[in-house]
């Protein structure tokens, strides 16, 4: 028991090379779909035993921090360590048939390592307890991330391009975390992030520590697609083998915003002058714009993944409109968000792949009339699109509803209105979608092929539990609550409890 | 490069004091400066050189690549592996207390074992990244220049 959050990182970690060592697709497959199993019972136990506030902190090779590395688990990482390891639970099973259809099989086994690697990476990201480890973590699910994107020029020979781009970004964005935590590391001469929190607070502000910020916010930006940071986004999920879009869409961005909260709240602390500027000054903009303009670009998209994708970095737009509201509500809605995205994100992504998969295309050119020989699916994507939209009885009406509340709960109103105004522009590309796949006429001649059950019931899975997460929201929000709590009480509760 | 009689001396020359040294770095990264990280790289080099001097194939038939997924798979696993077995002994994870009589001795034993792991991953990384590179078909042939 005790050697839980340990075991969380180190399964994945072994099980990937040893899928490497194999190199059988099928041996490399099922191994990495139980290792997903088990980490995301893993991933619930531990959330089970922090749910009520408790600390649970794990040192590393027995050194005690702050001088050794400590593994840190409250409610906040224990519900992201949830989302990513239960995503990958559901995306498994749904790669076997979809990555057989769309890499080469010498690349099988390699893909498996890939996506083992990067969901470690992620993983530990979430569940570190130190800020260079953070980085160590972020690069090792960043490397893997790019190899995979690549995989996808099996399909489309730009995924090259793409991950070329998003490698030449990401360096950058892991460059600039990296300066900014050495400007912390000069100013308080620790990287344990609970000590951190303490020698900030005790040494205040200096222009070292502003820029230190100004690094970290910038390099996780980056990596969260940030709006005018966020160009490597469309491309790299666009050309990635559909599982991989799937995965990093519902968690690759949701662990970079879990970091963005963590830094700013938990070690620089919510009363730090300098961060409440930027957040509302630029943080709150930027989202503004983000949710307008993102939108706007996904309605004239040619093709489905690029549509969502741009989709995605609205909905990032969201999750920072809520952290920059400063408020415990409004960091509620967030993490809320982060969940209920991940699963409407995930389903819609994975409805594109069972598209790719029947027409070998997603060219939304390509799709025309599909609703009526692939009913499951296009009913799917319709599921998914209201849930984006934020419609009642779905997910997405949940975030949307606590973001306004917390819009509400600081009188300031406009920003309420542009929510609802910005989910009507995804009611038009979600509509321009049902147009092609219900109104328009299937070509006379068409090539489709039957999508298997395994892809099939994973999509439905996660869309079923955004509905259901939509209608008892419950045990998503008590939990999103706590979270909040836990970072908003970061100098006091979260620090203070478990060392 | 059958013609190149000095290269060919010069490198048979330079291999095993290369791979020498390589080893010297490794197995001193206990207590001096070293480790697997560099070992490994050297290790590596003395690879690559035979390889840029005899020709990528005769490189292969020392190294197939069969082998170099296997090892640098096996040196992750080393490293993992060193520290999930503290695991058994009640320990944390790379906690490396249970390998011997007295905890120095044991981290010194532990530090050991984990830098043998990072050397091989390492040194067969780099084979590896160098063999896919240089096994790519040039768009442009020699002739054509």
């Amino acid at each position: 028991m005790s050697n839980l959050p340990a075991l969380q990182i180190i399964l994945p970690l072994m099980a990937a090379p040893i899928c490497a060592m194999v190199g059988r697709p099928k041996f490399a497959w099922g191994l990495a779909t139980l290792v997903a199993w088990a980490s995301f019972a893993i991933s619930i136990l531990l959330f089970l035993s922090v749910r009520d506030g408790t600390v649970i902190s794990y040192d590393m090779g027995g050194w005690a921090p702050p001088l050794g590395i400590e593994y840190r688990v409250d409610v906040l990482n224990a519900f992201v360590l949830m989302i990513v390891s239960g995503m990958t639970s559901f995306v498994m099973p749904y790669a076997l048939k979809s990555v057989a259809s769309e890499l080469h099989e010498s690349q099988h086994a390699y893909f498996y390592t890939a996506f083992l690697l990067c969901m470690t990476g992620l993983m530990g990201v979430a569940i570190t307890g130190d800020a260079f480890n953070v980085f160590v973590f972020l690069e090792i699910s960043s490397l893997s991330t790019y190899a995979l994107v690549a995989m996808g020029a099996a399909r489309d020979k730009r995924a090259l391009t793409a991950a070329f781009n998003y490698l030449i970004m990401g360096t950058i964005g892991a460059t600039f975390f990296v300066i900014g935590l050495g400007m912390m590391y000069m100013v308080t001469g620790t990287l344990n992030m609970a000590d951190l929190a303490q020698k900030i607070a005790a040494n205040g502000d200096s222009r070292t520590l502003r820029m230190g910020f100004s690094f970290v916010l910038v390099g996780i930006g980056l990596k969260l697609a940030m709006f005018p940071l966020h160009l490597w986004l469309p491309n790299a999920y666009s050309y990635a083998p559909s599982a991989v879009t799937t995965f990093l869409a519902s968690t690759a961005t949701k662990v970079a915003i879990y970091v963005m909260a963590r830094f700013m709240f938990s070690i620089f602390g919510f009363d730090y002058d300098f961060q409440a500027n930027t957040m509302q000054f630029i943080m709150l903009p930027l989202a503004l714009v983000a949710m307008f303009a993102a939108s706007t670009v996904a309605i004239f998209q040619e093709d489905l993944k690029r549509m969502l994708a741009y989709s995605s970095v609205a909905q990032v737009g969201y999750m920072l409109l809520g952290m920059s509201f400063l408020t415990q509500l409004g960091l509620t809605a967030t993490v809320v968000h982060m969940f209920n995205h991940a699963l409407i994100k995930g389903g819609l992504f994975m409805a594109a792949g069972c598209f790719i998969y029947a027409v070998n295309s997603s060219r939304i050119d390509d799709l025309k009339g599909l609703g009526r020989i692939m009913p499951w699916t296009s009913a799917a994507f319709v599921l998914g699109g209201l849930g984006l939209i934020g419609v009642p009885m779905t997910a997405g009406f949940i975030s949307k509803w606590y973001l306004m509340q917390a819009a509400f709960e600081l009188d300031w109103w406009p920003i309420a209105l542009l929510i609802v105004a910005s989910s009507l522009l995804a009611v038009i590309y979600v509509w321009r979608m049902v147009e092609v796949l219900y109104l328009r006429d299937l070509p006379e001649k068409n090539d489709v092929r039957a999508v298997p059950l395994t892809m099939l019931v994973p999509m439905w899975g996660l869309l079923l539990l955004s509905v259901y997460f939509g209608v008892s929201a419950d045990i998503t929000v008590s939990a999103a609550s706590r979270a909040a709590n836990a970072l908003i009480g970061a100098s006091n509760i979260f620090w203070q409890s478990g060392g | 490069m059958s013609h190149h009689t000095i290269l060919r001396v010069v490198a048979k020359f330079l291999i095993p004091p290369i791979i020498l040294y390589a080893l010297y770095v490794q197995w001193h990264g206990d207590y001096g400066p070293g480790g697997g990280f560099q070992a490994g790289v050297i290790f590596a080099v003395a690879f690559i050189l035979y390889a840029l001097v005899f020709g990528l194939d005769a490189l292969v038939r020392v190294f197939p690549t069969a082998v170099i997924r296997i090892l640098f798979s096996l040196g992750v696993l080393i490293y993992a592996g060193t520290g999930f077995v503290a695991m058994f002994f009640g320990k944390n994870f790379l906690d490396y207390s249970y390998l011997g009589h007295d905890p120095v001795h044991a981290q010194e034993w532990g530090i050991l074992l984990v830098e043998f792991g990072v050397g091989l991953t390492v040194a067969t990384v780099m084979i590896a990244i160098f063999i896919a590179f240089a096994s790519r078909i040039p768009s442009i042939s020699d002739e054509e220049w």
